[in-house]
């Protein structure tokens, strides 16, 4: 049976992907090479990995406004996250989403960079407001 | 989300295409942070450079500026953050004819919708200043952070598209900052070093931010007794509003709100002379080359610009470094009418309107201009540009100006 964690009701589709997790923060134009598709500020924990078609799993949103124009241009070019799962979100993020069709999950009672680990295939269901883990069984 | 007879009528595209795009993209964002009903707003400020628009960005406001003018026209006035070209001097920055003809596409668009094309993330400064209580919805951290703080207005951080659909709608969701529960301080500081200078104002501003952490957290800042001015505030905020994500920080006795914790007040964090030396000395490369030296983000300050023009006056930018020094198209007037731009381009730099930094192509701008190593006296620029493939160094304006000048790191 999967793990099964709940959230606050999110933004977009129910979607399905590999995580990708990190205790940071997170900015479409603070940290991301937008148009290769990495993470290229040096200082974060994520630098030099690919976002495309990841789950990325991370802490906060931080940082300008500029992310809630950049998420629909990288939708429309392919070279976008899957989804973001985060502890707790900013507006602008929320707003991005919202503009792009992104799928978005924030608020939830664990922390998620803690719940869960990089590769784990995660069910992502914004309506329900629950993510689920589909290749880790609960502990005994 | 309770929705009021004329905001059902643009939901069901009666107002209009673009009303009820913007008011069905309102209400997403709305029952994302369980607002009640939506706020009426005096003003909007959009946030739409075309290096984050993108093609797509442009292709979609022309979409929505081709309806007819009754529809597409905002409902409050609604004015624009800096732009990514400045016709007058793109290509000596190397910007292509590329992104120029984007911006213009980008223009035509927004004026199409009646928007003020200020240009400007000063607008507290240069436009108008926000007054307590008003209900705003603003783009820009460091204009939303001075305004809540320093005006007592009540704005959440606005991206462009939904500072856009603010501008239609007249309104916005009323959640965040625009309630009483959101604006109370949650986290305590003490500062026992006063900030010598602009850049140490925005290293203090980087410290709490960074110690914040969240756009939930509302920093209380005790132990400035007297008055910083205008300029010293706006890094201090736009600092922390990069490295926190904070949109409102109480100074008692200065900031313009009554600040009281919900309950027993949290930990006292001290922040001295230590902390500010060793954020700055995070960024420290003396002795390197240095390719270019920017004074913006934020954009500068007529008083700004006659400091800047003061030391570099009788001066010479070494010949393989450039300059940068960005600010407002109002400011940009009055200093060409006062002989500032005159005195700051005679040594060499370069003074452009309407833009900031780090909103115009700045990764482009490395590339064809093969710099890396930026000097700065903005804490908000050193923590963004990393991102887009330079090496910052924040140093106060004196030493930005000595080390343009020597062409390395002074």
């Amino acid at each position: 049976m999967p793990i099964l964690l709940r959230c606050h009701k999110g933004i977009g589709p129910a979607v399905t992907g590999t995580a990708l997790v990190a205790a940071d923060n997170f900015s479409a134009r603070y940290d991301l090479d937008r148009q290769k598709g990495v993470f290229s500020r040096p200082g974060h924990k994520l630098a030099g990995q690919s976002f495309v078609d990841r789950i990325l799993v991370l802490d906060e949103a931080k940082g300008g406004v500029a992310s809630a124009w950049m998420l629909r241009e990288m939708m429309e070019r392919g070279v976008v996250p899957k989804a973001l799962v985060f502890n707790r979100v900013n507006p602008i993020l929320a707003q991005g989403a919202a503009f792009a069709g992104l799928t978005l999950v924030d608020r939830f009672e664990a922390d998620v960079t803690r719940a869960f680990r990089t590769g784990d295939e995660l069910r992502v269901d914004p309506a329900a407001g629950t993510v689920e883990i589909l290749n880790r069984e609960p502990p005994p | 989300m309770r929705v009021s007879d004329e905001e059902q009528a643009m939901r069901a595209g009666a107002m209009g295409e673009p009303r009820r795009w913007a008011i069905a993209h309102q209400i997403a964002v709305g029952e994302f942070f369980d607002a009640v009903d939506f706020v009426p707003v005096s003003q909007a400020h959009m946030m739409a450079d075309t290096e984050s628009l993108g093609d797509s960005g442009v292709a979609f406001l022309e979409r929505l500026a081709a309806a007819p003018e009754a529809e597409r026209r905002v409902q409050v006035p609604t004015i624009t953050d800096p732009r990514g070209i400045d016709f007058a001097v793109y290509k000596r920055l190397g910007q292509s004819e590329a992104m120029a003809a984007l911006e213009a596409r980008a223009i035509a668009a927004l004026r199409a919708f009646g928007v003020l094309m200020t240009d400007t993330c000063i607008n507290y400064q240069t436009i108008m200043m926000p007054v307590r209580g008003e209900h705003l919805a603003y783009g820009d951290t460091g204009v939303v952070i001075y305004s809540n703080s320093l005006g007592g207005a009540r704005s959440n951080f606005e991206g462009g598209p939904s500072a856009l659909a603010a501008g239609l709608t007249g309104r916005t969701p009323r959640y965040g900052f625009h309630l009483d529960e959101c604006r109370r301080p949650t986290r305590r500081f003490r500062v026992e070093a006063r900030p010598c200078d602009l850049s140490e104002w925005g290293a203090l501003g980087g410290i709490i931010g960074r110690a914040c952490g969240s756009y939930w957290e509302v920093p209380l800042i005790e132990g400035i007794e007297t008055a910083p001015g205008s300029d010293a505030l706006k890094h201090l905020g736009t600092a922390m509003a990069s490295f926190g994500s904070t949109a409102l920080f109480h100074i008692p006795g200065i900031t313009a709100e009554e600040a009281a914790f919900a309950g027993p007040p949290p930990d006292l964090v001290t922040i001295g002379r230590g902390d500010i030396d060793a954020f700055v000395a995070a960024y420290t490369a003396a002795g390197d080359k240095v390719d270019v030296v920017v004074f913006a983000a934020p954009q500068l300050s007529l008083i700004e610009m006659a400091a800047v023009a003061g030391a570099l006056d009788g001066r010479q930018v070494h010949t393989d470094t450039t300059v940068l020094v960005a600010t407002s198209p109002e400011i940009k007037h009055a200093a060409d009418r006062m002989g500032l731009t005159g005195r700051i381009e005679a040594s060499g730099a370069v003074v452009a309107a309407g833009i900031c930094f780090y909103q115009s192509y700045a990764r482009e701008m490395a590339e064809a201009n093969g710099w890396t190593r930026l000097l700065t006296n903005s804490a908000k620029l050193v923590n963004i540009i990393g991102g887009y493939g330079y090496r910052p160094t924040l140093a106060s304006l004196e030493r930005c100006v000595a080390s343009a000048v020597a062409g390395r790191i002074v």
